[in-house]
């Protein structure tokens, strides 16, 4: 076996799903949405200017103490509850021990064998199967600073002159939500892998408790993948495969570990127990550092911090304040919304759910909600690659061009228009209207001009409709549309159009 | 007025409220001392002449605009370097971190500053608080002013040879093992642990989160108590600081009565490896308080014997840990750093280069007894012996209010007698150490001299958690017996030193 070959071949998923059976362990890293950091006051704004959000306590100067953060605890909680988790009566914090410029205090506040929520579980549905997944663990923990290498030809430290660390996200609580092993049909692991994670996204959305910008590192996954031959019990050697940042690649992640995996087996190798980068650009992983059971991160019950209690009272108020689980809420909505199931499942898959249901809040019907989001947004996320929430169009904007149709101002066909000018920035919906000239003539003099023109036009139709047939009218009004250039109500014209003949 | 620093605290105090003496007069007083002798004595690390003259001035003018001033207002004190204050060097006695100002102070500092007191300088320690001798400061050794070829004890000696040189009246000191009481007992001070949680750890350079203490340092009980009062306190920087009043330890010292009073003395804490003038004092003492009224019994702390073994798993786990942020990249020494270094070995040339020996080799008990395999061999069961000893304590505050010993088996020894013997120089602490093991109060207060040495014997009080004034009460009780005796405190008794300059 080379190193290369453990980098490189793959063979093809169908192939290696006929001889193995992947098995799965999902980490995902959530940053908290508090006001304050995890241990100290400071803010936790992103895209502050570097070091510009730290003190004495997260910069891990000599004699600083920690503090915790309530309201991190009370996030961990509610998480833990969603995740129908234990909740710890007693726990503590630990500290995992390891040398890295951009910890300041060379060592990680976090939890080890107490964490604050425990042995809970979930579900997820792909392609109409719901699969249980048994979540392990969520714990509390502090995020590192920021390590930016430069003159590095990939942004590594490998090669790097120098490095350069931002200390505002030293001290973000984080929560680590663990899964126990996930065994599902080979053939589903991947998908399952990202519906995970994605159900993930709009809990913790609905919970309130993070941003959940995966583009802004506010959800990160670890995806851990080993593979068993079919039908032994026997476990493979694992690898772990780092910050896979958003659903798609969490899914193409896990499938090219299994194919790459299968080959490393096939030719008779041995998967190295390593941690592996995944390269959005190539769509492949590639070795890291070597892990070993070895990695010894001394943990200790951190002595600077006292354990954490929480009452039961407190953890029970906390659970009423829970939203609605979803897969209850989204039965409920296909049910308000009268989507059928494969409706729903295009608005999941499409990540619309959130954004059509911030719409209809907004008071447009979910059938157009539904159009919208479906029809021109999602479609232009897929087509550039984006996740739907950073594309700059949210429900206010789709909510403005909703109401012009249904004022009369714009149709289907100018509303797309409109959506074109948001997506291309072109400013607010009126605004395009203006640029682009898309408004719907609803003055009826300059309608009843073109109609007359049509009628003069086309004898031979205002005849025929004449001797009794009114279904040739349509010629008309297709006629006055296309002299108004489409700018026109195709209902409004029919209607004058039949005054004007008397019919 | 030469004779100003010969005054107590609390004397100085009355002299500047009657207008006696300003704090300017009393602090350049004190200053000129330490110009004087610490030439011999090298108890400071840094002294901040303009910054306590400052001070002093800012207290003098709120005096005369009639402003309401705290108890200790204009009184100079001594601070270990193991406390930060703000824009002033702080190296815990190490070079990796020479040159270092830190951007905040500490809430002991604060405290003080809230009250007043004025902060002369920063006093020598032990490594990162690492000793019980300050022979292992990277700056040099404190000499004890009883006698300049002893050590002062340690960590905190520069704190305590301060105040018994008449550099200050008063200091602070950390105790995490014994750094306050050791150096108290070898110096003939008053040196007081207050109960963990008592005082603020907020800017106390960390050796060992669960047990360091800062605590007071004086020549009399009562000057202790002041201090005490002005610094303790619940603070909500510090997550293990205890949300309760401060015990009241200044009307303990004032008031020094031991009738009914119930003591406990320690069996274990005597006989063989005691010294016998040291255990002369101490049962005199003992006697003393039995005729004050005192109810003396004795009790017996099985398990104190494996204090020592268990403090250190326990000190240098914690340590191994605390000292891990010493990495060269953000404040401090760094070594190494020309360009074709790699962070990494950046960090350990400069741990190698800014570490002294006594460190290295805490680190390094401590990274292997939390290593995986030996975690529940060494800090699981040093944590278990920890629980063990708390119960000793427990069960044996159910019969008396408090426990007494000797603070420590021997007297101040010879500067380099025990630097080669790791072990000898541990056992200094074997009185000491189960107090801050269970996070009780404890406090060493002068006994007398050893017959074989002349040198100071500490008489050590342990008292429940929060019930640090019971300490004071036996100390002023003690104190004022034995100052019939010998007409004033024990310090009356130090020989002068040369005055150097």
């Amino acid at each position: 076996m080379t190193p290369s070959l453990n980098d490189a071949a793959v063979v093809e998923i169908s192939d290696a799903l006929a001889q193995y059976d992947p098995v799965m362990g999902l980490e995902v890293h959530v940053e908290l949405n508090t006001k304050s950091k995890m241990f100290c006051g400071c803010p936790t704004e992103f895209g502050a200017p570097p070091n510009s959000q730290t003190c004495p306590v997260c910069l891990g100067l000599p004699g600083a103490l920690p503090v915790v953060n309530r309201r991190g605890v009370e996030s961990a909680i509610k998480i833990g509850l969603a995740l129908n988790c234990e909740i710890a009566e007693w726990c503590r914090f630990a500290r995992k021990n390891y040398f890295y410029p951009d910890m300041p205090k060379n060592f990680q506040t976090s939890q080890y064998d107490e964490p604050i929520a425990f042995n809970g579980w979930t579900e997820v549905v792909v392609d109409g199967e719901t699969y249980r997944i048994e979540i392990e663990r969520a714990h509390m923990e502090e995020d590192t600073g920021k390590s930016t290498h430069i003159g590095g030809a990939t942004g590594r430290i490998h090669g790097a002159s120098h490095s350069l660390v931002d200390y505002n996200r030293a001290g973000i609580p984080l929560i680590e939500i663990v899964t126990k092993t996930i065994e599902v049909p080979g053939d589903k692991a991947a998908a399952v892998a990202r519906a995970y994670v994605s159900m993930l996204r709009d809990l913790l959305f609905a919970l309130g408790v993070s941003d959940v910008r995966m583009d802004q590192g506010s959800l990160r996954c670890d995806a851990n993948v080993s593979l068993k031959p079919r039908g032994s019990s026997t476990l493979g050697t694992r690898t772990e495969t780092k910050n896979v940042n958003s659903f798609r690649s969490v899914e193409r992640a896990v499938t090219y570990e299994i194919t790459r995996q299968a080959a490393v087996l096939n030719s008779g190798g041995k998967v190295l127990q390593e941690t592996r980068h995944w390269h959005e650009d190539t769509g492949i992983t590639t070795s890291g550092r070597e892990k070993s059971d070895a990695d010894d991160y001394r943990y200790f019950p951190e002595p600077d911090l006292v354990p954490v209690a929480p009452s039961r009272e407190w953890v029970e108020e906390l659970r009423a304040t829970l939203p609605e689980a979803p897969p209850v809420r989204r039965a409920r909505l296909q049910k308000e919304w009268g989507f059928t199931d494969l409706e729903m499942r295009d608005v999941i898959n499409g990540n619309a759910l959130e954004p059509i249901v911030a719409t209809v809040e907004l008071g447009v019907p979910a059938a157009a909600a539904k159009k919208w989001w479906l029809g021109e947004l999602a479609r232009a996320a897929n087509e550039s690659g984006q996740d739907l929430d950073a594309l700059g169009v949210g429900p206010a904007e789709v909510a403005e061009v909703q109401k012009l149709v249904d004022e009369g101002s714009l149709n289907d066909k100018l509303a797309r228009q409109v959506f074109e000018g948001l997506l291309a920035g072109e400013g607010t919906p009126a605004e395009i209207i203006e640029k682009r000239g898309l408004a719907l003539v609803s003055d009826d003099s300059a309608l009843l001009d073109a109609i007359d023109r049509a009628i003069a036009a086309n004898p031979d139709v205002v005849e025929k409709v004449n001797s009794g047939k009114p279904a040739a009218a349509g010629a008309l009004i297709g006629a006055v549309m296309k002299d108004m250039r489409g700018q026109a109500d195709a209902a409004k014209v029919r209607q004058l159009l039949n005054e004007k003949l008397g019919i | 007025m030469s004779d100003l620093t010969r005054k107590t605290a609390a004397e100085l105090a009355e002299l500047m409220t009657s207008g006696q003496a300003s704090s300017v007069e009393i602090t350049q007083a004190h200053l000129d001392r330490i110009a004087a002798v610490d030439g011999d004595v090298h108890a400071f690390l840094h002294v901040d002449t303009e910054g306590a003259l400052a001070q002093a001035k800012a207290v003098d003018e709120k005096r005369t605009a009639g402003q309401q001033l705290s108890p200790l207002a204009g009184v100079p004190l001594a601070l270990k370097d193991v406390l930060t204050q703000e824009g002033v060097p702080t190296t815990a006695g190490s070079k990796i971190l020479e040159g270092w100002k830190p951007p905040y102070d500490s809430t002991v500092v604060q405290r003080l500053k809230a009250a007043g007191i004025v902060i002369l300088g920063k006093t020598n320690m032990d490594e990162f608080a690492m000793g019980s001798s300050t022979e292992n400061s990277a700056y040099g050794t404190t000499h004890n002013p009883w006698d300049l070829a002893r050590i002062p004890g340690g960590s905190g000696g520069g704190s305590s040879a301060a105040i018994s040189a008449y550099e200050a009246p008063l200091a602070i000191g950390t105790d995490t093992g014994g750094s306050i009481r050791q150096p108290g007992a070898f110096t003939g001070t008053v040196g007081v642990k207050p109960t963990y949680g008592g005082t603020s750890r907020y800017g106390l350079i960390a050796l060992a989160s669960s047990l360091d203490t800062p605590g007071p340092c004086a020549r009399t009980t009562l000057d202790a108590a002041l201090l005490h009062e002005a610094i303790a306190g619940y603070d909500p920087m510090d997550s293990t600081s205890i949300n309760q009043p401060v015990p009241a330890v200044v009307e303990a010292a004032r008031n020094g009565d031991v009738a009914g009073l119930r003591i406990g003395v320690v069996k274990e804490l005597g006989g063989e490896g005691y010294q016998p003038g040291v255990e002369a004092r101490f049962h005199e003492a003992v006697e003393l308080l039995t005729k004050l009224g005192a109810e003396v019994v004795e009790v017996s702390c099985p398990h104190f014997e494996y204090a020592l073994p268990a403090y250190y798993l326990i000190l240098p786990s914690e340590a191994s840990s605390n000292l891990a942020k010493f990495d060269a990249m953000r404040y401090g020494l760094r070594v190494g750093d020309d360009g074709t270094n790699s962070a990494e070995k950046v960090t350990s040339l400069t741990r190698e280069a800014g570490f002294g020996a006594e460190v290295k080799r805490r680190i390094i008990l401590g990274t292997h007894a939390l290593s995986s395999g030996y975690y529940d061999a060494y800090y699981g069961q040093a944590q278990k012996v920890r629980t063990l000893i708390a119960r000793d304590f427990a069960k044996a505050y159910e019969q008396v209010d408090v426990l007494v010993s000797p603070a420590t088996p021997t007297t101040a020894f010879a500067i380099g007698d025990r630097i080669d013997d790791p072990i000898a120089m541990y056992k200094n602490d074997l009185c000491t150490i189960p107090s801050n093991l269970a996070g009780n109060a404890a406090a060493s207060f002068p006994c007398g001299l050893a017959d074989e040495d002349g040198m100071p014997v500490g008489f050590h009080v342990m008292a429940p958690v929060m019930r640090d004034d019971l300490c004071y009460q036996v100390g002023a009780a003690l104190e004022s017996a034995l100052a019939e005796q010998w007409g004033g405190v024990l310090m009356t008794k130090a020989p002068e030193l040369e005055v150097t300059r």
